[in-house]
C-alpha cells in the first residue's frame, strides 16, 4: 500500500461560465480589509488511488466529475499561476468526506473497479497584490479550518489516502488505587475527564473495593456517564442559596434547594398534570398527544463548543443529533427549529481573543451547517431566531430543535434479557472522541488545537437512510428499545439502555471506518448517524432485510444479559467490567452554592430626577428616529436572507410560513404545520422566546419574559392556549461561581412561575453549562446567561389561523394587555444608551387575555395579530404595517407616557386588527380584561402618531 | 365536476426513491389526490427484481438530495438510470407514458441525457442545471407560466399560471449552446417559464423576447427573484420532443391544497400545482 500512485483531477468552470462561489469568496476577502482588490478562481480537486489506468481516471472524470456543459477537467496538477497565489485545501485524515465515499461507489458502478480510495479538495487562485503573509491570513480566516483541514500555499497538496493501519488491541490499566488526591486531580485534568476530586475519590473507592485498577475504557466510560452533558449534575445538585451580602455560614437549612430540575422544572409539569402529556423528562424527547391517532415529540439541544471550533461541522452535527433524539422516540422528524446567538458581525479582527474565529465566519458556517443537514434530510426548518451580543464572540450558541410524529404509543422502551444489541447506521471512527467531557469543560485558547478529534462532520444521507430503516422497523415491531449514539457514543447508549439489565458487548464486531482504533476509542467514539436497538434474536433477519433495502449498515454487537453488569470485550481482552449500579448511581451528589441578588426584580422606585435623566438621553431624538434605529438593529432586522436558505416547504405541511404578508417577507410570530398523513385539519404551531438582554438585568424577568413570548407567539397565530407545552434550554456560565448559579436559580424560579401561570408544562429540556472562555490573559469570560423557551401548541383547525400582516384599510387596531414602564434590558435602553429601572414582569391577566383572543380568532373576528416583544408596540406596529403594505393612524397610545407606550417591553401584549363590523363582538369577549382601541388602518402606508407626526414613513 | 376513474382504475405511479430522496411522500400525496395510485419504490427494489418498471403507467422522480448531491445534483441517480436501468427507462419513455422529474428528479433526467433529449438519440447530456446564479440554496414561491403551444402532456389545457415553491441550490438551466436553445423554442419544449409574481398568462410577451447574442448575457426577462436561479430564458421546466417527459425545478407537489398558498390568510388562492398531476392522469385515462 505504500507509495502508491495518487491520481489528481482538477475541475473548473469553462471560460465564460461563472462559478458563483468565486464572487462569494471574493466578497468575504473584501471584509478582511486588505488594501488591494482580490479576484478569486476556484477549481475542485479529486484524488483517486488504487489499481487504475489513465483511461479509468479519464472516464471517471468525464462521466462523474465534470459537467460537460459548464466545466472542463485536467489530469494532474496545473502549473502555478503567474502573478497569483494558489491555495489548496483538503480534509485531514479520518474526517468524514461523504463525496469521496460516493465517488468510490460510483466509480465502481461505472466499471472502474480498481478505485480503492478517493479524496476531495479545493484549489483557490488569488489574484491581486498580495504578499505571502496576507495570503496566509486569508487562508486562516476564510478558506481553511485547521481543525479539520490541511492547506498548502503555492504548491500542490497531497491528501492522506493511505491510512491503512494495524489492528490496535491496546488496553491501558490506570493505577488509581494508589493515587493521592493531588494525583486524582491531575489524572482528571490530563485525561480531560472533567471530574472533580469528590467524583475521582468515588471512583478510587470503587476500584479499591473490587481490588483492581480500572482500564482506560472504564475510566472514560465513567467520565462520560458522569459528565454534566449526560447526567446534568448541576440541575440535580443540592443548591445552598443565600442573599447577596450574607455568608454561607449564616445560611439556614431552609434555603437549600433540593435540585433545580426537581424543584422548579419538573414540579411545574407535575402540578399542571396535563392529561395530554405522554412523556416528560424520561425519553430522549418530550411527547404530547396530537390527536387520537398520533403523538408529537419535541426536543431542543445545543451544540455550542463544537460550533465555536468548527462552525459548519458543529452546527451540522447539532442538527443531526437532535433529529436522532426524535428518531430515538420512534418518531418521524417533521420540523426543525434553530436559534442562534453570535457576536456582532462588524467586530474588529484586532479585538478578537486569540484562537477565536470571527463572528462572521461563525455565523456563515453555522447557518450553512444547519442548511445542509435539514435540507438534505428533507425536514422543513421553520422556526428560529438570531441574537447578536458581544457576549457570544468566543462562545456562540447553537440551539437545534426538532419535532417528530409517531402513531400514538408506538414507541417501545423495554429491552428484554436476551435481546441483541444492534448498531445501525454509520461506521465508527475516531470522530468526536470525548465530546461529552469537551462540552462540559471551558473553552481555552488551545481548544481549537487539542479538540480536533472532538469535532465531527455529519452525513445527513446516512441519517436519512437510518430514519427510513427505523420507521419501517417500528411499524413491523422489530425492536424492544432504541436510543441514539450521542455524547459518549456506544458507552452511553448501551450503558443507558442496559442500565437495569446489564449488557455484554464484543467490540470487534463494530464496523470501523479504518483500522487502528484502540478498544476504548471504539467504545467512546462519537461518530455520527448511529442508533442502538434492542432486537429479539428472531427479528434480526427481518431487520437485516430492511437495512439492505435502504443501504444501511447493521451489526449485532452483543446482548442484554440480565446480570446487571456492563461487560465489554475486544476479542479475548477485557475492556470494561463495571457494575451498572455504580455506573449509574455511584456519582456523588454535588452541593453547590448560589448567591441570589435580592434587589433584582424589585428595583427601587425611580425618582423623578432619575427618570428625567434617563429620558434626557432622548433629547433631539423623535420617536420615529428611535424606531428607525430599532428596525435597523440586527436583532430586529429581517432574517429573510437566512430563512430562505432553509427549505421550509418540504413535507408540504407549512400552513403558516416563517415569512408572511403581501410580499412574503413579514416576520411571522409562529409557524403552523399540518403533518402529512394525519386526518382532518388539525395542526400544531411552533414558536420560541429568547432575550439575554433582559437576563443581564434580571434573570427571573428573562425567564418569565421568554416563556410569555413563546406562549403569546403561539396564541397570535391561533394555537389553543390550553394545549401548549414548553422546552427549556439553558446556556449558562460556570455553575461553581455562586453568582452565576444564583442567576440560574432565579431563572428556574421564573420558569416555574410562568409555566403555572399559563398551565403550560415543560416536557423536555437541556442545559449547557460552563459556557466560559479563557482568553489570552487568563481571564475567564462567561456568556450572558441565556434561556431559550421553545413552545409547541395544538391548532384544532389550521384554516382558522391568522397572520401578523395587516389585511384591510378601515380596520380597528387594538392593543391587548397592560403597558407599564418596564424597560430594563429593553431594546430602547440599548439603542438610546439608557439604563431603565424595571424589567418586564409576569403579566397578571395574560392567561385570560390569551383565552379570550383565542375565542375571537376561532369566531373569525380577528384579521391580524402580532405580539409586542423587542422594541415594544412601536416595532410591532411597524412590522404589521410593512407586511400588509397599508398604514395605521394611531388615535391613542394606551399609556400616558409616549416613550413607555411605544417602546416598553411589558409582557402579555398583542396588537390586533379587527374589522369594524366585528368590533362589538370582539370587545365583548374582552370584558373585564385590559385592552385599548389605539387606531385605525389606512390606505396611506406608514404609522402615524395621534398628533399626526409620523412614527414610520410609508 | 371532474370524474376520476374508479378506484380500481387508478393508474399505478412509480415514485422512484434513491438514497437521499426526500419529497417522495409529497409527490405521492399529489399523485393520490390527482387520482393516481402511487407507490414509493426504492432503486434497490427494482435492482433486486422485487418491482418491475413495466407494471407502472407513470413515473415520478421526486425531489431531494439523492446521494447527498455528491458530484453534482442528480449526477448519481443519472448514473443509476444509465447503468442499471437503461433499457427499462428507454422503454418507459418511448412508450409515451408520463414521466415527471421534479427538482432533483429534473436534475437526474437532464444529467442522464433524457431531457431535453438530443436529436442524435444517444443518452448524452446536452444541457445542465448549474449552481444558482446567486450561489446558494433558496426557498421561495414562484409563478410558472405554461406554454400553450407545448406538446407537454402535463401542461396541456392549463388555463392559469402555477404558483408553487422552489427549494434548490442547483437550478440554473443552461442549454449546451444557442442552437440547442433555438431548437427547444422551435419544438416548444420550454413547457414552463418563470413569470412575474401575480402575472397572468402572457405568452405573447414571452415570445417577443429576442434571442440574445450570448448564453452568458441576461436571458431573463423577469429577473431575480421571480427567476430565482438565473435560468437562461427564464426556463423553469422542459419537456422532451414527444411531450410525455417533463422536468421542472419548482415543486408543484407542495401546492395541492389551498392552505399551502403563502397568502391564503389574505384571501388569496389559485395556481394549484395539482393541475400538472391531474393533466397527466387525465391523459392516461384517455389512453396515452
Amino acid at each position: 500500500m505504500k507509495n502508491q500512485v495518487i491520481y489528481r483531477i482538477e475541475v473548473r468552470a469553462k471560460p465564460g461560465f461563472n462559478d458563483a462561489r468565486c464572487a462569494a469568496v471574493a466578497a468575504d476577502v473584501r471584509t478582511l480589509g486588505l488594501s488591494a482588490p482580490v479576484a478569486v478562481e476556484i477549481a475542485d480537486l479529486y484524488f483517486l488511488s488504487g489499481a487504475l489506468s489513465e483511461d479509468d481516471v479519464a472516464r471517471v472524470a468525464r462521466r462523474l466529475l465534470c459537467d460537460p456543459v459548464t466545466q472542463t477537467f485536467a489530469l494532474g496538477a496545473s502549473p502555478q499561476p503567474a502573478g497569483a497565489h494558489s491555495v489548496e485545501v483538503v480534509l485531514r485524515p479520518g474526517v468524514t468526506d461523504a463525496v469521496a465515499d460516493e465517488l468510490v461507489r460510483a466509480a465502481h458502478a461505472l466499471g472502474a473497479r480498481g478505485v480503492e480510495r478517493a479524496a476531495t479538495g479545493i484549489r483557490y487562485t488569488l489574484r491581486g497584490a498580495l504578499d505571502t503573509e496576507q495570503v496566509a491570513r486569508i487562508v486562516r480566516r476564510l478558506l481553511a479550518n485547521e481543525v479539520i483541514q490541511v492547506f498548502t500555499i503555492d504548491e500542490p497538496v497531497t491528501p492522506h489516502l493511505d491510512y491503512a493501519a494495524e489492528d490496535n488491541p491496546r488496553i491501558e490499566i490506570i493505577p488509581i488505587r494508589d493515587a493521592d488526591d493531588d494525583a486524582l486531580v491531575k489524572l482528571s485534568r490530563e485525561r480531560r475527564l472533567a471530574l472533580n476530586l469528590e467524583e475521582m475519590r468515588a471512583i478510587r473507592h470503587y476500584f479499591a473495593e473490587i481490588g483492581r485498577d480500572p482500564t482506560d475504557a472504564e475510566l472514560e466510560t465513567l467520565a462520560q456517564t458522569w459528565s454534566e452533558h449526560c447526567v446534568h449534575k448541576t440541575f440535580k445538585a443540592r443548591v445552598q442559596v443565600v442573599g447577596e451580602g450574607s455568608s454561607f455560614a449564616d445560611a439556614k437549612p431552609a434555603t437549600v434547594i433540593d435540585g433545580l430540575l426537581k424543584t422548579y422544572i419538573k414540579r411545574a409539569t407535575d402540578e399542571i398534570a396535563a392529561p395530554w402529556v405522554k412523556s416528560a423528562f424520561v425519553d430522549n424527547a418530550g411527547v404530547i398527544a396530537f390527536d387520537d391517532e398520533f403523538d408529537l415529540a419535541f426536543k431542543a439541544e445545543t451544540h455550542n463548543h463544537p460550533s465555536a471550533v468548527e462552525p459548519f461541522g458543529g452546527a451540522n452535527t447539532g442538527v443531526g443529533g437532535v433529529i436522532r433524539d426524535i428518531i430515538a422516540v420512534s418518531a418521524r422528524p417533521i420540523a426543525n427549529t434553530d436559534v442562534l446567538c453570535f457576536g456582532p458581525q462588524d467586530w474588529p479582527f484586532e479585538a478578537l481573543p486569540e484562537g477565536v474565529l470571527h463572528p462572521r465566519r461563525v455565523r456563515s458556517g453555522v447557518i450553512a451547517g444547519i442548511e445542509d443537514y435539514g435540507n438534505k434530510m428533507g425536514i422543513p426548518t421553520v422556526s428560529g431566531a438570531i441574537v447578536y451580543d458581544a457576549g457570544y464572540i468566543a462562545n456562540p450558541l447553537v440551539y437545534c430543535g426538532c419535532v417528530g410524529i409517531a402513531p400514538a404509543n408506538a414507541h417501545p422502551r423495554a429491552p428484554q434479557v436476551g435481546d441483541r444489541i444492534v448498531v445501525l447506521g454509520g461506521r465508527t471512527g475516531r470522530d468526536g472522541l470525548r465530546g461529552a467531557t469537551f462540552s462540559s469543560a471551558a473553552l481555552t485558547r488551545e481548544t481549537g488545537d487539542v479538540a480536533g478529534s472532538s469535532v465531527q462532520i455529519g452525513n445527513p444521507i446516512v441519517e436519512k437512510n437510518l430514519l427510513e430503516v427505523v420507521m419501517a422497523a417500528r411499524d413491523a415491531k422489530l425492536y424492544h428499545a432504541i436510543t441514539d449514539c450521542g455524547a459518549g457514543g456506544l458507552s452511553s447508549a448501551v450503558g443507558e439502555m442496559g442500565a437495569a439489565l446489564g449488557a455484554q458487548v464484543q467490540l470487534e464486531r463494530v464496523p470501523l471506518k479504518y483500522a487502528g482504533l484502540a478498544p476504548w476509542e471504539i467504545w467512546l467514539s462519537e461518530a455520527q448517524e448511529r442508533m442502538v436497538l434492542a432486537v429479539p434474536p428472531h427479528n434480526l433477519a427481518a431487520l437485516q432485510a430492511i437495512c439492505d433495502r435502504f443501504d444501511c449498515e447493521m451489526s449485532d454487537i452483543g446482548t442484554f444479559t440480565g446480570d446487571g453488569w456492563l461487560r465489554v470485550s475486544y476479542r479475548d481482552l477485557r475492556v470494561c467490567d463495571l457494575d451498572m449500579r455504580f455506573l449509574h448511581d455511584g456519582l456523588p451528589r454535588r452541593t453547590l452554592r448560589a448567591v441570589v441578588d435580592g434587589r433584582r426584580g424589585q428595583a427601587e422606585e425611580e425618582t423623578a430626577r432619575q427618570k428625567d435623566q434617563r429620558l434626557s438621553r432622548l433629547m433631539g431624538l423623535s420617536p420615529g428616529q428611535v424606531l428607525a434605529k430599532m428596525l435597523a438593529h440586527p436583532n430586529v432586522a429581517s432574517k429573510e436572507d437566512v430563512i430562505r436558505l432553509y427549505d421550509h416547504e418540504v413535507q408540504g405541511g407549512t400552513v403558516i410560513k416563517p415569512l408572511v404578508g403581501v410580499g412574503n417577507h413579514g416576520p411571522s410570530d409562529a409557524v403552523v404545520i399540518k403533518p402529512q398523513g394525519t386526518r382532518g385539519l388539525r395542526g400544531f404551531a411552533l414558536a420560541c422566546g429568547i432575550n439575554p438582554s433582559i437576563g443581564k438585568r434580571d434573570p427571573y424577568a428573562m425567564a418569565v419574559s421568554v416563556a410569555d413570548e413563546a406562549v403569546r407567539n403561539l396564541v397570535c397565530v391561533g394555537a389553543d392556549p390550553a394545549r401548549i407545552a414548553l422546552l427549556d434550554n439553558f446556556c449558562w456560565g460556570d455553575p461553581e461561581d455562586p453568582e452565576t448559579l444564583g442567576a440560574l436559580v432565579e431563572a428556574c424560579r421564573g420558569c416555574y412561575d410562568a409555566a403555572l401561570r399559563y398551565r403550560a408544562p415543560f416536557i423536555s429540556g437541556k442545559d449547557s453549562l460552563n459556557n466560559t472562555y479563557l482568553d489570552g490573559r487568563g481571564h475567564r469570560v462567561s456568556i450572558p446567561g441565556t434561556l431559550l423557551i421553545s413552545a409547541i401548541g395544538i391548532v384544532d383547525d389550521v384554516t382558522r389561523c391568522i397572520t401578523m400582516d395587516l389585511k384591510r384599510t378601515g380596520s380597528r387596531v387594538y392593543l391587548l394587555g397592560e403597558t407599564r414602564d418596564e424597560m430594563a434590558g429593553s431594546l430602547f435602553d440599548e439603542v438610546v444608551g439608557a439604563v431603565s429601572a424595571h424589567a418586564p414582569t409576569l403579566p397578571e391577566h395574560a392567561s385570560a387575555l390569551y383565552a379570550a383572543l383565542h375565542r375571537a380568532i376561532l369566531a373569525g373576528l380577528v384579521r391580524a395579530a402580532h405580539d409586542c416583544s423587542e422594541g415594544g408596540m412601536a416595532v410591532a406596529l411597524a412590522e404589521m404595517a410593512r407586511a400588509g403594505r397599508i398604514g395605521i393612524r394611531l388615535t391613542s397610545l394606551g399609556h400616558a407616557e409616549p416613550w413607555v407606550a411605544l417602546f416598553s417591553e411589558s409582557n402579555g401584549r398583542i396588537v390586533v386588527e379587527v374589522a369594524p363590523e366585528h368590533a362589538p363582538a370582539f370587545e365583548a369577549l374582552l370584558h373585564g380584561l385590559p385592552w385599548a382601541m389605539i387606531g385605525v388602518t389606512t390606505e396611506l402606508p406608514g404609522v402615524w402618531l395621534p398628533d399626526g407626526t409620523p412614527l414610520l414613513d410609508g | 365536476m371532474l370524474h376520476y376513474p374508479a378506484v380500481n382504475a387508478r393508474p399505478r405511479i412509480l415514485i422512484l426513491y434513491a438514497s437521499g430522496t426526500n419529497r417522495d411522500r409529497d409527490a405521492a400525496a399529489a399523485c393520490e389526490l390527482a387520482g393516481g395510485a402511487p407507490e414509493i419504490v426504492h432503486v434497490n427494489q427494482l435492482r433486486a427484481g422485487e418491482r418491475c418498471w413495466s407494471d407502472y403507467q407513470m413515473l415520478v422522480l421526486p425531489g431531494g438530495f439523492s446521494y447527498g448531491d455528491a458530484l453534482g445534483a442528480g449526477r448519481l441517480v443519472a448514473l443509476d438510470l444509465n447503468v442499471y436501468f437503461a433499457d427499462e427507462v428507454r422503454a418507459f419513455v418511448e412508450s409515451g407514458k408520463p414521466v415527471l422529474g421534479i427538482c432533483n428528479g429534473f436534475q437526474a433526467l437532464v444529467k442522464a441525457g433524457i431531457l431535453p433529449g438530443c436529436e442524435t438519440g444517444d443518452a448524452a447530456q446536452c444541457a445542465t442545471l448549474a449552481r444558482n446564479a446567486r450561489g446558494h440554496f433558496e426557498c421561495r414561491w414562484v409563478t410558472l407560466i405554461p406554454n400553450p403551444e407545448s406538446p407537454c402532456l402535463f401542461t396541456r389545457g392549463l388555463s392559469e399560471p402555477i404558483y408553487c415553491p422552489v427549494a434548490h441550490g442547483e437550478g440554473n438551466f443552461i442549454p449546451r449552446d444557442e442552437a440547442m436553445l433555438m431548437a427547444l423554442r422551435a419544438r416548444n419544449q420550454i413547457a414552463l417559464t418563470y413569470g412575474r409574481q401575480g402575472s397572468v398568462l402572457r405568452r405573447e410577451e414571452e415570445l417577443a423576447v429576442e434571442a440574445q447574442p450570448s448564453l452568458l448575457g441576461s436571458w431573463s426577462s423577469v429577473g431575480y427573484p421571480d427567476n430565482p436561479n438565473g435560468s437562461v430564458a427564464d426556463i423553469a421546466g422542459i419537456c422532451n420532443a414527444q411531450g410525455n417527459v417533463l422536468g421542472l425545478m419548482p415543486h408543484p407537489e407542495n401546492h395541492i391544497y389551498p392552505w399551502q398558498h403563502p397568502r391564503w390568510t389574505r384571501g388569496e388562492g389559485g395556481g394549484l400545482g395539482l393541475a400538472l398531476f391531474q393533466a397527466a392522469i387525465r391523459a392516461l385515462a384517455c389512453g396515452v
